[in-house]
């Protein structure tokens, strides 16, 4: 038998620890004062941080707007400089359909293309664990190049850094991107109006689920893939056959639902999503349901959420669908003249519920 | 419209119609909180007819956890930093006296989110000298997995190996909340996974003793319409039942082997809940032969009486006495980012599925956590 003792050194047992016994700290202050993995979801607990710590120390009027890209005046032209930038820890590494370097390079280019921005280059923070094997750091500077020349950007400059063993997991990526937004272009909550039709471009959830079924059940044997794919060349082909795109968002942590429940909060008025319309493949609603998880809050790498006007939303489909990337694009939900700043999913019963953008951690139900 | 839409049009039809021959408003309670998440998910509850409403019971395994349960688990992750603690994903924002083990976990605490027990014995079978505890919370639904994984760990010689067991039983629960005279529903929506181990028949005893319409409802919100259309008619016929909607995965005597699995491993145990304070032969106990792999004679650990949250009313909202929007917390004190009850936290509560799916006007009003972001940002701007 081991002997239990060790295990509670310096602390009171458990059958005696009292109601109270660290009464400087409530349950609720503990959970305040330290930072969860929830913090980092991307959710409403991500927000909270951003508003109470970043925001009121780092406020101005490029960082307030919360968008994907920051969009800021460049002096002496009428284009506009995007720029952006995005922490990449993904684990698995290596996941269906993709890696951390595919990842890296998809995610930022694509918050530059969603702006409206054409990417321009990047600049690619390595954080490297001491230990991680020379082999995988090249798949993964391989995986990364590829995806740049796809997405037609290069690398400009570069850091690398390497950390003591257990002090990262393997190897995280940040990227921060630029990109030039053209004169006359702004996409932006505020040019939603009543009447507006949303589209997407494709099948949500995949990604989330392709690398939570890879990180926690690598035995489990799934035709799922993620999405990740760089987004610029369709988002190209997008905007140059509907002039009426007016917003866009790619849904990656939150998902669809935070995506649609934080335009409809910025824009005060009532979004309309039609549960049927939204495209889910069936090996992914397979998975979310034995995750025990909701595909509208799962992350996509590779899909963009697009609002337009109604006379252009024919030719945005159309340019979609005949796009590799958007095939499975479909029209989802429109901007109506209700001003309850909330996001309403029809359900295929002709149910109404609220979609809320998610709390933080994807947590997987009990049964 | 989609078949399943007509179908599910033609059963909410039916409930309209039974429910206007009763000519008064009707509740029915499920206790699964698989029902709960189904009908707010589908958006059910916006459908249902004028004076016809779906109550949650005590079906959720983090809601009906009595909080000194909880702070049993918590405090051990809390306290004892060499040993990783086992857990599914639901219990790890609920609220303990001095935290949750999410903030245990951010402190430093070993906590792993499993998604079956058999996670955990294959974690204590990678690296022997490390103890790994398995917080085994759920029904007859999650019971089986746990007593199976005690029999795996005894298979594979494992002395590092232990849950920290806080099983309970539907039965009991039905039996304690109707015999508590605050009972303000008129028929059971009873579980389909619960179902599915312990068998149609098992009702059997509580409808003859109370007399209230029983009826065994599927997971499709097609299923829980069909059910409650049932239940209408029985309530309108007099019938009791129980029924058996869901036939395709419930039998009427249940799984023999799962059953034999809780009887082999565990016992049947006076336990507390939420709500429903002590109840007879209401939860599982590991037997002593398989004290070895008992969290509890293992560390020595004893729940104390944990009181629950000041004006949190999630033992109400369990109980079917009251819905969350009546707690004075729900919404301004408790919501899902500073949860105060569990109700709040799992993903299966009921006041989580209100504020997340929720469609009445106050709802509207609070369901947003981001609202205050929203005027913090125009504040800023």
């Amino acid at each position: 038998m081991i002997d239990m003792s060790d295990l509670f050194k310096g602390s009171s047992t458990i059958a005696s620890a009292a109601p109270g016994i660290n009464s400087a700290h409530t349950p609720r202050s503990a959970a305040r004062d330290t930072i969860t993995l929830a913090h980092g979801g991307g959710g409403q607990l991500t927000d909270e941080l951003i508003a109470s710590v970043m925001l009121p120390r780092l406020a101005n009027d490029a960082l307030n707007q919360l968008l994907d890209s920051a969009i800021v005046d460049l002096a002496g032209t009428r284009q506009r400089l995007a720029m952006t930038i995005d922490g990449y820890v993904v684990q698995p590494l290596f996941f269906p359909g993709g890696d951390i370097g595919r990842l890296a390079i998809s995610g930022t280019i694509n918050d530059l293309a969603v702006s409206g921005a054409r990417p321009l280059g990047i600049a690619l923070g390595l954080i490297l664990a001491e230990g991680l094997e020379r082999g995988i750091l090249e798949r993964i500077m391989d995986s990364l190049a590829r995806t740049a020349a796809q997405a037609n950007v290069k690398i400009f400059t570069g850091d690398t850094k390497v950390v003591g063993r257990g002090q990262a997991d393997g190897i995280f990526i940040t990227t921060a991107g630029v990109g030039l937004v053209p004169e006359g272009r702004r996409f932006h909550p505020d040019q939603v109006r009543p009447g507006d039709l949303i589209l997407l471009s494709g099948t949500i959830a995949d990604h989330g689920l392709a690398v939570m079924l890879a990180r926690e059940m690598p035995d489990v044997k799934c035709s799922l893939v993620s999405d990740v794919a760089p987004l610029n060349d369709m988002i190209d082909s997008l905007l140059a056959a509907a002039p009426g795109v007016v917003f866009m968002r790619d849904p990656t942590r939150g998902g669809l639902a935070g995506v649609a429940a934080d335009l409809a909060v910025r824009t005060g008025y009532t979004i309309e999503l039609d549960e049927p319309a939204i495209p889910v493949h069936p090996a992914t609603l397979h998975a979310a349901e034995m995750l025990g998880l909701d595909p509208l809050d799962v992350a996509n790498e590779g899909k963009v959420f697009i609002v337009v006007r109604p006379d252009s939303a024919a030719a945005a489909l159309a340019a979609l669908k005949g796009h590799e990337l958007g095939r499975d694009a479909a029209i989802i939900g429109k901007i109506t003249a209700a001003r309850e700043g909330l996001c309403e999913l029809i359900t295929e019963i002709g149910g109404r519920r609220v979609l809320q953008k998610p709390y933080g951690e994807q947590l997987p139900r009990i049964c | 419209m989609t078949p399943r839409a007509l179908q599910c049009r033609r059963h909410l039809d039916r409930l309209a119609s039974a429910a206007r021959a009763i000519a008064r408003p009707l509740a029915f309670m499920e206790v699964c909180g698989t029902h709960t998440v189904a009908a707010f998910r589908s958006g059910l509850h916006s459908l249902l007819p004028e004076g016809v409403r779906l109550l949650s019971g005590p079906g959720c395994p983090v809601c009906v956890t009595s909080q000194g349960d909880i702070d049993l688990l918590i405090d051990l992750g809390l306290d004892c930093r060499n040993l990783t603690l086992c857990t599914y994903g639901d219990m790890i924002r609920v609220m303990g006296t001095r935290g949750s083990l999410s903030s245990a976990r951010s402190n430093g605490a070993d906590v792993r989110i499993v998604y079956s027990a058999m996670d955990a014995v294959r974690l204590a079978a990678a690296d022997r000298k490390h103890q790994v505890v398995f917080a085994a919370v759920g029904f007859e639904t999650t019971a089986p997995a746990t007593a199976a994984a005690i029999l795996a760990a005894e298979a594979q010689g494992l002395t590092n190996f232990t849950v920290l067991a806080s099983h309970k039983l539907i039965l009991p629960a039905l039996r304690a909340l109707l015999d508590s005279g605050q009972v303000n529903f008129d028929g059971f929506l009873l579980p389909g996974h619960v179902s599915v181990i312990i068998g149609a028949q098992a009702y059997h005893p509580i409808v003859e003793r109370y007399a209230i319409p029983c009826v065994v409802a599927g997971f499709e919100d097609v299923q829980i319409a069909d059910a409650m259309a049932r239940l209408a008619e029985m309530v309108r016929d007099g019938d009791k039942g129980p029924e058996n909607l869901y036939p395709e995965a419930v039998t009427p005597f249940g799984n023999p082997i799962a059953m034999a699995l809780l009887d082999k491993v565990f016992e049947p145990a006076d336990v507390t809940w939420r709500a429903l304070g002590t109840v007879p032969q209401s939860g599982l106990e590991v037997r002593k032969r398989f004290a070895l792999f008992d969290a509890k004679i293992r560390f020595g650990l004893r729940a104390a009486f944990a009181p629950e949250p000041r004006g949190c009313r999630c033992g109400d909202v369990i109980t079917g006495r009251c819905t969350p929007v009546d707690c004075p917390l729900f919404g301004s004190g408790c919501t899902p980012t500073q949860a105060i009850g569990p109700c709040m936290v799992s993903s299966e509560g009921t006041c989580a599925a209100w504020f997340k799916y929720g469609r009445s006007g106050r709802l509207r009003k609070v369901a947003s956590d981001s609202s205050h972001q929203k005027q913090k940002m125009e504040a800023l701007s």
